[in-house]
Order: C-alpha cells, then structure tokens, then sequence
C-alpha cells in the first residue's frame, strides 16, 4: 500500500494538467494492482464462500423434501427458485460487495494519508470509487470460472431471467446497488474521524445488513408486517431487490417505483458520504501526515 | 535472567512441578489480557454487542426457517434452536482461548516476533496458542448457555447432571478439534505469509457446525463428518443431551476424530517449524 501510494504521488505530480478521466483512469490502475496481490486471498474466499452455499443448499433441500410432492413451495418459492436465489444473492455479492475497502479508508484517515488528497486535485471520494471498481473487476476475474463452475454444477436449479429486458432492469438495478453499498461504506468509513476502532460499528451494520438486506433468506418468507417495515429501510435494496428483479418477483409499476427509490437511497447515501467528510475534515488532525 | 531457585517438589515429582509452572505462566498470561481489556473498555463491550447480534441472527433465521417448515429430518425447532446455541457455545468457547493466537501466528512469523517466542524457555506451541485470552468470549458463551436453557425448556428437557456433565466433556472435545484444525491453518503461513484470509475462511466452517446433520447426505457429509468434523462437533453433544444418539459409535467417531485432528495438527506444526526462517536481520 504504502509503495503504491507513494508512485501514486509521483505520477500526479508529473502530470498536473491531465484531463480529469486520464486522472480516474490512472486511479483505475492503481487498484488494478493493489488488487491483484490479493488474487490468492480472492480465489480463497470465493472457494470457502461455496462451503456454506452449499451447506444451506442442502438444508433447504431438506424442507421440501419433508412436504407433500404437490404443494411444495415455501412462501411463493418452489426449490428450484429458491436455490436459484442463493445463487443469484452469490452473484450480485459478486459484483457489489465492499472489499475491504472501509477498512482501508478508515486506515487512510486514521494514518493521516488522506492528507495528500486535501493538496491535490483529485477528489478522494471518487478516487475511492476508482479502488472500489477496480476491486470487483479483479475479483470478479478471479471468481467468474469458480462460480461459473459452481452455477453449471447446479444447472438443473438456476432459472434465467424471463426476457432482455428483465436482465437489463436487473443490471441497472446491481449498478444501483454497487454504488449504494459503496457510500454507504464509505460513510461508516467516516466515522474514524471520531472513534479510534471502526470495525465495530461496521459490524454492527454488517449484520443489519446480513439479514435485512435478503443474504440469509429471501425476505419475502417472512411475516408480511416485517417485510414491508423493511422496506422502509436502504437494506433490501442493497441485494433483495435486485434478486427479485432478476427472479421476475417484481414487474411493472412496482418495478419502476423501485428503481426510483432505490436510485432515491443512492443519492441518499452519496449526500450522508459527503456530509460525513466536510464534517470530518473540520476534526481532521493529519496524524503523522 | 536469574538462577532457577531449586524447586522443593522437583525431587517428588517432576511431572506436577512442571505442571505448576504452566499454571503459573498461564495464569500471568490471563492477568495481562484482563489488563489489556481494561484498556479498552467501551471496545470490550461493543465487541459483545456485535457477537450477541449475529447470534440473534443466526436464531431468527432458525425461527423464519420453522415458520415454513415442522420439521428438518427429524430435528424439530427447539432441538435446532438448542443446535445454534450449542455451536455457539463451543464455538464462544474456542474463541476465548485460541482464536486470535491462530489469527496472530502469521503475524509473528510476517514480523520475526517468532525469534522471541522460540527462545523462551517454554513449549513454543503452548505460548503461541495460549498467548492472549478473549475475555469477551466467556460473556458470549453465557449468553449461549441461557438460549440453550430455555430452548431445552421448550422441548421440554430434563437432563441428569450426568448427561450434562458428559455434554460438557463432549463439548471439549469438540473445542479441541476445532483447535487442531485452526491452528493446522494458521501453520500454512510458514509457507505463505498471507494465510491470514485462509485463517478467517475457517469461519465459514461454523456455520456448518450449527446445521443439523441429517439435511445433509453425499460427499458433502463425508467430507464435513470424516475429514473436517464440523457435522460431529455440535451434533454428537446436541444429540446426546436430548437422547437421540442412536448408538455409541457416533461418540467413537467424534473421539477418534479429535485424536486423529491433534496428531495430524502435531505433526504439521514440527514440520513447519523447521521451515522458520526468521525476518529480515
């Protein structure tokens, strides 16, 4: 980190009047090779994230299995559907999840390195988001033949989407995602202008989001009361909807309107990441910087 | 360093005086990790609150699974409820004493703090496993014991102060296990510094821990039964305190595991450290 930080500092200086998508571009680069030396840690976590997949595959197998041939759904699941929404949650995680990115963030604040970002005109929320995106490519790199394998093992199980444009809205639906995970993460990150230890608080969050957000099960086989207290919340739209999207669960209207307020939490959560850090950077003390 | 003072009961019996002394350096061990909790005290709590919320989540996902469902297999809610508080437990326990030391060993090894510790004049193993204690696993394994109680009420159960305390000795063996198979991980950072991720991959084996056995059948039930015990750990215990154990040799298993897991972890570990090479200097 500490060398590519520093031939970050180099290549800025040297080229001062860059345009500004040469400028991201080059921040792309930069993650592009911070990540690469995590491809081991990648391939590592995509294989032992099989492990439970699989596990609760099973259990779920098990369920219907132990109901009439007949009437065997669960909420308005049948198995093949259900296990099909594990293993599309496994995807959009994929392709959205945060990866140590608010660590490293709240270790840039608390180590004083953002201190180069305050002189140089480069905007540190974006130039994170340039880290972030460079993440999931190589990560996605890494994991796409393992869990393609993975999803060709289960073919007999996985429902494709309905039509091009489903798969489209679904799409815009995981970029909307993408981006609201990452401000979102980016605003927790935050509080380590405050508080010396962040990870708590981010756990505490994670887990909010490990149920609420549709990881551990679809959300609509709950109580129809709690269903719809959560969707008052940013957490189903950071995977549940964009599953159901895909599923063809939710159409027409509802879509649109869900779009709409999913894409409402996105700028939500952009306006918070920035709030957090102009408030921030009054407390900021470069440590060390 | 001074003269060792010659130990009066060395000449009785070597064996408990040796035992004595690792009493005593465990027991310094303990006082600095209360200190260093001490230190940090709203972390220390916050860090509770964190584990008591993915436990919470773990027993509602149980209760959503049973709003749709009697039975899985034959393990009915409450059996599965004492399962997860059961895992939890056994696993609260292990993290007390070993977690962060298994996390921590590529550290050392990264960082050459290795040197230290080889040259004590101690087991090395019994330092590098042992070095920090988790105070806050105890209060989670409380908690564990509490949903376990009452889930054991809902049955309704009544186990003899034998079966617990078999329960209990089962449940050691189970924490001994999940020991040998971390710490064999922690090892690979000999060959690979960066095993830290693998180390924290292990997490995911618990959750197979808190499954009831029976939803699982194939390759997947030998791999986690005969060669990474996760479906004997909690299940064996859990079963034998609600009477389900159908024979003795589910017990034999889970015995003849752990011993087989503490040789394998043994042996690893001899061979690893010859590979130590110390850093930079």
């Amino acid at each position: 980190m500490k060398f590519a930080g520093s031939q970050a500092k180099a290549s800025w200086l040297g080229c001062r009047k860059t345009s500004v998508v040469q400028k991201y571009f080059h921040a792309l680069n930069i993650g592009f090779q911070n990540n690469l030396t995590y491809r081991f840690n990648f391939l590592t976590r995509t294989l032992f994230g099989f492990i439970p997949l699989t596990a609760i595959i099973m259990l779920w197998r098990t369920i219907y299995e132990g109901k009439p041939a007949d009437a065997a759904t669960v909420g308005s699941y049948t198995l093949r559907q259900m296990i099909s929404y594990y293993l599309i949650v496994t995807i959009v995680d994929a392709l959205t999840a945060v990866n140590e990115d608010d660590w490293q963030i709240a270790g840039d604040i608390k180590d004083g390195n953002i201190s180069q970002f305050l002189l140089k005109p480069v905007d540190y929320l974006w130039f994170r988001f340039c880290l972030f995106l460079a993440g999931r490519v190589t990560y996605l790199m890494v994991a796409f033949v393992p869990l393609a394998l993975f999803i060709f093992w289960l073919r007999d199980y996985f429902v494709l989407p309905a039509d091009f444009l489903t798969l489209g809205l679904f799409l815009c639906s995981v970029l909307l995602t993408a981006l609201l995970q990452f401000f979102l993460s980016y605003t927790m990150a935050m509080l380590a202008f405050w508080v010396l230890e962040v990870s708590t608080f981010i756990f505490i969050l994670y887990a909010f989001e490990y149920i609420a957000s549709g990881h551990l099960f679809p959300l609509d086989i709950l109580p129809p009361a709690i269903e719809r207290a959560l969707f008052f919340t940013p957490f189903p739209y950071q995977l549940y909807f964009p599953v159901s999207v895909y599923m063809g669960k939710i159409t027409g209207a509802e879509l649109a309107r869900g779009l709409l307020i999913q894409a409402g939490w996105v700028l939500f959560a952009y306006g918070l990441a920035r709030f957090a850090w102009h408030r921030g950077i009054k407390k900021y003390s470069a440590v060390g910087g | 360093m001074q003269p060792q003072p010659k130990n009066p009961n060395t000449d009785s019996s070597p064996q408990a005086a040796r035992l004595g002394r690792y009493f005593g350096i465990y027991a310094a061990l303990w006082k600095n990790s209360v200190t260093r909790e001490t230190m940090f005290k709203g972390n220390f709590l916050l860090w509770i609150i964190v584990e008591m919320l993915w436990f919470g989540l773990q027993l509602a996902f149980i209760g959503v699974l049973y709003l749709h469902t009697d039975a899985i297999g034959t393990w009915t809610k409450w059996q599965v409820l004492l399962l997860v508080g059961a895992s939890h437990f056994i696993q609260q326990v292990f993290q007390a004493f070993f977690l962060i030391n298994c996390a921590n060993l590529s550290e050392l090894i990264r960082t050459g703090k290795m040197d230290f510790l080889l040259l004590l004049p101690v087991n090395t193993r019994f330092v590098v496993s042992l070095r920090q204690v988790d105070l806050g696993g105890f209060v989670n394994a409380a908690s564990a014991v509490a949903v376990m109680i009452y889930a054991a009420r809902q049955i309704p159960l009544s186990p003899s102060v034998a079966t617990i305390a078999s329960f209990l000795v089962i449940c050691l063996v189970g924490i001994l296990i999940h020991y040998s198979l971390m710490f064999m991980l922690a090892t690979i950072s000999f060959w690979t510094v960066r095993a830290q991720g693998i180390v924290y991959g292990y997490y995911n084996l618990f959750q197979i821990a808190r499954m009831p056995d029976e939803a699982f059948q194939g390759l997947f039930k030998a791999v986690f039964t005969f060669a990474l015990p996760m479906l004997l750990v909690t299940n064996v215990p859990v079963r034998l305190l609600t009477d389900r154990l159908q024979s003795g040799w589910a017990l034999a298993l889970l015995l003849g595991m752990a011993v087989v897991c503490a040789v394998a972890s043994e042996c690893l570990w001899r061979v690893s450290l010859r590979r130590y090479t110390s850093a930079s200097s």
